[in-house]
């Protein structure tokens, strides 16, 4: 850090200013001012800042913040590592991360999906994670097939990075078969409604259908799942080097999770970190910004989950208490959500029937609709706390997207 | 109906299927269930050929490399413009709109044919049009005030043999210019409310379902759709 020019250390230092200052008027974390400021100071400073790091970038429509945190923990036997812990996964986020960990020669840096080739241009990253691209946030997202094409075209220009990426899932193994160097991770995919066209020409995909296994193959021309390196099979991980390790440890919840930890295991391997080493720190993550956190109050025990789109529904449904246990669903269609809700019919909410339901959240009454054509039985609520009142002492599972995740985070006391 | 139960066949999900669309075979089937009407639905995958014999065939939205796929797919098959001939009911979404016209916009704006269901020449505009989309209904149609949402980037002009679906009251729909939205022919009928517009709109479901059954439905309850169409109309319009 000593070593950057003086117009970047004052971008630096006013950055920090700014970041303070958004703090102090409980603006949240302040990542995503200070950066700004920095970057308009010195356009440049983000290169500026990742140089003479070993930086990875982890990116995927869903599992990316979690995935960020569970590498920065494996990654501790290294040093100090850099990371945007808070999903401000644009470039003012990756600038803050940067700027306030000077020394760290290590970065874990979580990239929003559209900004995977400009991030990976400007800091030449060592290690990029990709792990699935489904439908997200229609409304400002990018389409995916067109977003794994950048992937491609950036990755292709950037052959000093190594590429870790789930080959279960066809667009993203699409997207990252242009590195040069590419270690295949059999992560699993259960959401499948994005994969039944070859992203390569478009002919129909032959897929085994059971979550074990994921092969798939072009029927019209040779694109195919590659041989993968790690292996996932229920909660045990086989190496490359053929030994086996076990995720029963793990305390994050849910087969994405082990997924996640999978991903994890195989960046820091990239760095020299035995699983055995590794397996342990992973274990310590036991919640990320407030997702999967239980808290107490009123004598209920309520889980947070937090679920942005029918992939991430899914993924939540699978760690749920067994039924009849209660739960609560919260949608909102602010910006961070997306504004169309139509995301709601990809969904398969049928396997709430039996349960107590709760629905809440700006846009309920969409909710409503949804689970009355799923024949779900549902109360509506104005908001969380009469739920929460409204189930016996116990076990509450709340799902929410984005902006209701947050207001439900902040009503329990902003945990973490 | 030519059995005794509606036949839906959905078109190429694995395609055609980005925005919620299932929601729109979800309705269709629930609301004739409530009548008593058995319904038979066909997901078809697009290396499938078209049955001829279903009652209302159904297209949602899709990218753009998808979209070329399946009007490719469907000009091969031949299926679809058979069923239409013999009267049965098409009811299309967005990239499904633009490709049952003579020709739609692709990757890179160059012109890609189409099945010419439908009279129209869709092409690809300067803006994207994102937003809640309300619009009043052709009369002859008799189906309330509709609202749904839009995501496209495409200009669709209207030909003579076509009339539109609908007049928008808020949002942009077509985009040619004249403030219309979407588009009909006998019982073809395309739209940019994308996703489960028929969710939204129960009356649009009942038109479609009518036209299907070929007599008067009876009316059903109101429902948490009709409460969520009366809402969004508000949230938008107030």
């Amino acid at each position: 850090m000593s070593d950057l020019p003086l117009r970047s250390q004052l971008a630096v230092a006013l950055g920090r200013t700014a970041a303070k200052m958004s703090r102090m008027a409980g603006r949240g974390d302040g990542s995503v001012i200070g950066g700004r400021v920095g970057l308009r100071l010195d356009p440049e400073l983000l290169t500026r800042l990742a140089k003479d790091r070993k930086l990875v970038l982890v990116s995927a429509t869903n599992g990316k913040t979690t995935t960020t945190r569970l590498i920065t923990s494996a990654m501790t036997p290294l040093g100090e590592v850099a990371t945007n812990a808070f999903g401000a996964n644009m470039p003012t986020g990756h600038v803050s991360a940067l700027a306030s960990a000077p020394s760290a020669r290590y970065g874990v840096l979580e990239c929003d999906e559209k900004y995977v080739p400009m991030v990976l241009k400007e800091t030449g990253a060592n290690v990029v994670a990709l792990m699935n691209l489904s439908r997200d946030q229609m409304d400002r997202a990018a389409e995916i097939w067109l977003l794994a094409g950048k992937w491609r075209r950036a990755l292709e220009a950037s052959p000093t990075s190594h590429v870790i990426a789930n080959c279960d899932d066809p667009l993203v193994t699409w997207g990252a078969s242009t590195a040069k160097s590419v270690t295949w991770v059999a992560a699993g995919q259960h959401w499948r409604e994005d994969s039944w066209c070859c992203p390569e020409c478009g002919g129909p995909l032959d897929r085994q259908d059971t979550d074990e296994d994921s092969d798939w193959r072009c029927r019209q021309c040779t694109f195919a799942r590659p041989r993968p390196d790690w292996t996932l099979r229920g909660d045990t991980i086989t190496a490359p080097d053929g030994r086996s390790y076990s995720l029963t440890g793990l305390s994050l919840p849910g087969r994405a999770n082990r997924s996640n930890a999978l991903i994890a295991l195989a960046v820091v391997a990239q760095f020299g970190v035995p699983p055995e080493q590794a397996l342990p720190l992973l274990s310590q993550v036991t919640s990320v910004a407030g997702r999967y956190t239980t808290v107490e109050h009123e004598g209920r025990s309520i889980r947070l989950l937090l679920s942005k789109n029918p992939a991430g529904w899914l993924e939540a449904f699978d760690v749920l208490q067994p039924a009849p246990g209660p739960v609560a669903l919260s949608v909102n269609a602010q910006g961070p959500d997306g504004r169309d809700t139509s995301w709601l019919w990809d969904v398969d909410y049928r396997i709430l029937r039996g349960r107590p339901v709760w629905v809440t959240g700006e846009r309920r009454i969409d909710l409503a609709a949804r689970l009355e054509a799923a024949e779900v039985s549902f109360t509506v609520v104005d908001d969380i706390d009469q739920a929460v009142m409204a189930v016996p002492p116990g076990h509450l599972d709340v799902i929410a997207n984005y902006t209701a995740f947050q207001t439900i985070r902040t009503r329990y006391g902003r945990v973490v | 109906m030519s059995s005794d139960r509606i036949k839906i066949v959905w078109i190429y999900p694995d395609l055609l299927s980005t925005y919620g669309d299932q929601g729109n075979t979800i309705v269709l089937e629930r609301r004739a269930a409530l009548r008593g009407i058995p319904t038979e639905t066909v997901h078809l995958r697009s290396d499938e050929p078209v049955p001829a014999d279903g009652d209302i065939y159904l297209l949602g939205g899709g990218e753009d490399r998808p979209q070329i796929l399946a009007a490719q797919r469907l000009r091969g098959d031949g299926g679809l413009a058979r069923a239409v001939q013999s009267g049965a009911v098409v009811f299309a979404v967005c990239a499904g709109y633009q490709l049952l016209g003579h020709e739609f916009g692709g990757e890179e704006g160059q012109p890609v044919p189409g099945l010419g269901l439908l009279d129209i020449r869709s092409g690809r505009g300067e803006q994207r049009a994102v937003g809640e989309i309300v619009g009043d209904v052709a009369a002859e149609l008799n189906v309330p005030r509709i609202t749904g949402f839009e995501n496209h980037q495409g200009v669709t002009h209207l030909g003579q043999n076509v009339r539109p679906f609908a007049k928008v009251v808020h949002g942009v729909g077509n985009g040619s210019g004249d403030g219309f939205e979407g588009a009909y022919s006998g019982r073809v009928l395309g739209t940019y409310m994308h996703g489960p517009a028929l969710v939204r709109n129960p009356g649009l479901a009942d038109l479609l379902l009518g036209w299907a059954v070929g007599s008067e439905l009876q009316p059903l309850d109101n429902s948490w759709a009709d409460r969520l169409r009366e809402e969004r109309l508000n949230a938008v319009l107030s």
